[in-house]
């Protein structure tokens, strides 16, 4: 009899312990799949319903900034969402121990940390992009969007859902870079990936080739920052008109 | 008269409610209300009913900006022919500142009332009276060798992005004119500015020298032109902006007919004329070599696109200031605001378009804080009488 007891003390405090584990990766108790449609939500939403610049408008600053050339926004989102994963991931795993108090300062030491490595990896691979993209690496430790996530999400769910939720918010956030620079390049440069898609454009009209020959210009405006600005804005005009559930009350 | 009205009546049938082309109606009653005055009563309380509506309004600026739209249409050929062949004839002139000219014009309308009428019909709106100015301020103040596709796009630019995604006429924060022209001169900097825009095939033919002065004064070298060209506006420049003297005649028929504000007006060339003797000053006495500081205060007022700006853009009742007190103080800031960026900024010559977009930002702030120190002054007043009492 008390042999049977002790067995079924054992198995339950094994239970216990699993559901620990599961509580503590996931902060909730039921079992549920990896790739449940809550699961899935977290990384679809971000695209369109809250969007990170578009809906949560965050992280405005480094769309005006690095949107001039296609290539440096997608790297730049790389970045984004390798640090936002992983700082996502870190500070689930560390929720239940930091200090309410000093959590902003652990928050930005992760951040920092990661930011530091992904400037190092981008410095030793990827050199030139590197370069262009300049002071705006460093910076990615004050987007924004990593610190609203941490703030919002990381620190009361469990380690997968947060790293799926850095994931979808980083595409959001790419997603909309990448338009942006889509548009800045070709109408203020003539150029994707750098190569030119419109034509070449010469001293003269007769040198010109594409485009240019019919008298073509480049749009100035596109390369400054207050165009990327109204891109976002016509971006956001163009989702509220198409996703009516965005259109806040007056 | 009365046939019209049959004719009228009889093309609108398809398109009135639930009818075939319902969704059009808006487009039909635009033309409709462009030929009669509409006959709607009011349903509701109390309204003072006048003949001066929108339309009528609208009409009234397009008049004023006659006189300066024909003389630029000449001063065009003008400016191009006299370096040609030396004696140019009234009516030589005028053709060949309308074949200039003109396209722009149709350009602009086009595409401006193409975009206004789209929108109406998608949104189930009136076609609204704005554009009717809008459109042909915005040919006349570009320059004269700006390309037409370059006119199309910032008159799209100006109309969806200045004017429609803010609620279309009445809601803009900007003037849309100036948002066209500020969207030129920046995306397309070298056929909006520089020494070959401002006459016609300046930079095709050789021996055309086509410098505006505050271009001159700008890059140091010398001035051609006595005041009472600058007056008359037998000078290089955007389009209809060179004759103060026929500005001014918009202005007389603005002030009379009190559509625009005489208090905008005056207080703008106050502004200017007090930054060009603060300026006159400054420079007589310690910056002798720059010109645009020693440019007489008097002449900044009757060159470059000041007046226009002042009497025509300035005075837009939908982006300036809506109080008394307030049209003052953005009057004075916008003549101010103008020739400071002038002297400061070389790179700008034409100071007033950026000045009048700045100010237009700022309205709404001064008439809240001209609002706010009216109801401090009252409170105080009836705290007064309280205590008398």
């Amino acid at each position: 009899m008390a042999k049977e007891n002790s067995k079924n003390t054992e198995v339950s405090e094994k239970e216990a312990k699993k559901k620990e584990l599961i509580f503590f990766l996931s902060s909730s108790e039921e079992k549920e799949s990896f790739l449940s449609k809550q699961n899935m939500k977290l990384l679809s939403d971000p695209l369109n319903d809250d969007n990170p610049i578009t809906v949560q408008v965050l992280g405005i600053c480094s769309a005006l900034a690095i949107t001039v050339q296609l290539q440096a926004a997608i790297v730049m989102s790389l970045a984004v969402m390798v640090v936002m994963a992983f700082s996502n991931m870190i500070i689930s795993l560390m929720r239940n121990l930091i200090p309410s108090r000093i959590r902003i300062i652990v928050q930005l030491v992760v951040v920092a940390a990661l930011v530091i490595l992904v400037d190092q990896v981008l410095k030793a691979y990827a050199y030139d992009v590197s370069k262009q993209l300049s002071v705006f690496v460093g910076l990615i430790i004050t987007n924004c969007i990593v610190m609203g996530r941490l703030e919002a999400f990381a620190l009361g769910n469990g380690v997968y859902k947060s790293f799926l939720d850095g994931i979808g918010n980083a595409a959001g956030y790419g997603l909309i870079l990448i338009i942006v620079a889509f548009f800045r390049e070709l109408l203020g440069s003539g150029k994707l990936f750098g190569f030119e898609v419109l034509g070449h454009k010469g001293a003269t009209l007769a040198e010109s080739t594409g485009l240019y020959a019919f008298g073509y210009e480049n749009n100035g405006l596109m390369l400054l920052a207050p165009m990327a600005l109204i891109i976002v804005g016509i971006i956001i005009w163009v989702q509220r008109s198409r996703n009516r559930k965005l259109i806040e009350e007056a | 008269m009365k046939w019209i009205r049959q004719r009228l009546d009889k093309i609108k049938e398809p398109f009135s409610k639930g009818n075939k082309y319902e969704k059009f109606a808006p487009a039909i009653n635009a033309l409709d209300t462009f030929l009669f005055v509409p006959n709607h009563t009011t349903k509701k309380g109390a309204h003072v009913r006048d003949a001066v509506d929108l339309k009528r309004v609208m009409i009234t600026v397009v008049l004023a900006l006659v006189p300066a739209l024909i003389f630029g249409m000449w001063n065009t050929g003008y400016q191009y022919l006299h370096q040609i062949q030396g004696e140019v004839g009234f009516w030589e002139a005028i053709g060949y500142g309308a074949t200039k000219f003109l396209p722009m014009i149709v350009v602009s309308y086009a595409v401006g009332l193409g975009i206004e009428f789209a929108f109406a019909i998608m949104r189930g709106h009136e076609v609204n009276e704005g554009y009717l100015v809008t459109g042909l301020l915005i040919p006349m103040i570009m320059p004269i060798g700006i390309p037409l596709w370059m006119v199309a796009v910032s008159v799209v630019f100006a109309v969806v992005i200045g004017k429609e995604a803010f609620g279309g006429t009445g809601m803009n924060i900007l003037n849309p004119a100036l948002t066209a022209r500020a969207f030129a001169f920046f995306a397309y900097p070298t056929y909006m500015s520089g020494n070959t825009v401002w006459v016609s095939e300046a930079g095709v033919i050789d021996g055309v020298s086509g410098e505006t002065i505050l271009g001159k004064l700008a890059a140091g070298t010398d001035v051609p032109y006595t005041s009472m060209d600058m007056f008359s506006g037998l000078i290089p420049g955007s389009i209809s902006e060179t004759s103060t003297i026929c500005i001014l005649a918009g202005a007389l028929l603005l002030i009379l007919t009190k559509v625009g504000s005489w208090r905008i007006i005056f207080s703008g060339f106050i502004g200017a004329a007090c930054m060009a003797l603060i300026f006159n000053w400054l420079g007589g006495a310690y910056f002798p070599d720059n010109d645009l500081m020693n440019f007489p205060w008097y002449n900044h007022l009757i060159v470059g696109g000041l007046a226009f700006g002042v009497v025509f853009m300035a005075t837009d009742p939908v982006s300036a200031a809506q109080t008394f007190k307030g049209k003052w103080i953005y009057g004075f800031l916008i003549g101010l605001f103008a020739v400071m960026i002038r002297v400061f900024n070389p790179a700008y010559p034409e100071g007033i378009m950026l000045a009048i977009l700045l100010m237009n930002v700022f309205a709404p702030t001064i008439d809240h804080f001209v609002i706010e120190s009216n109801v401090k002054k009252r409170k105080k007043r009836v705290k007064a009488q309280v205590k008398t009492a």
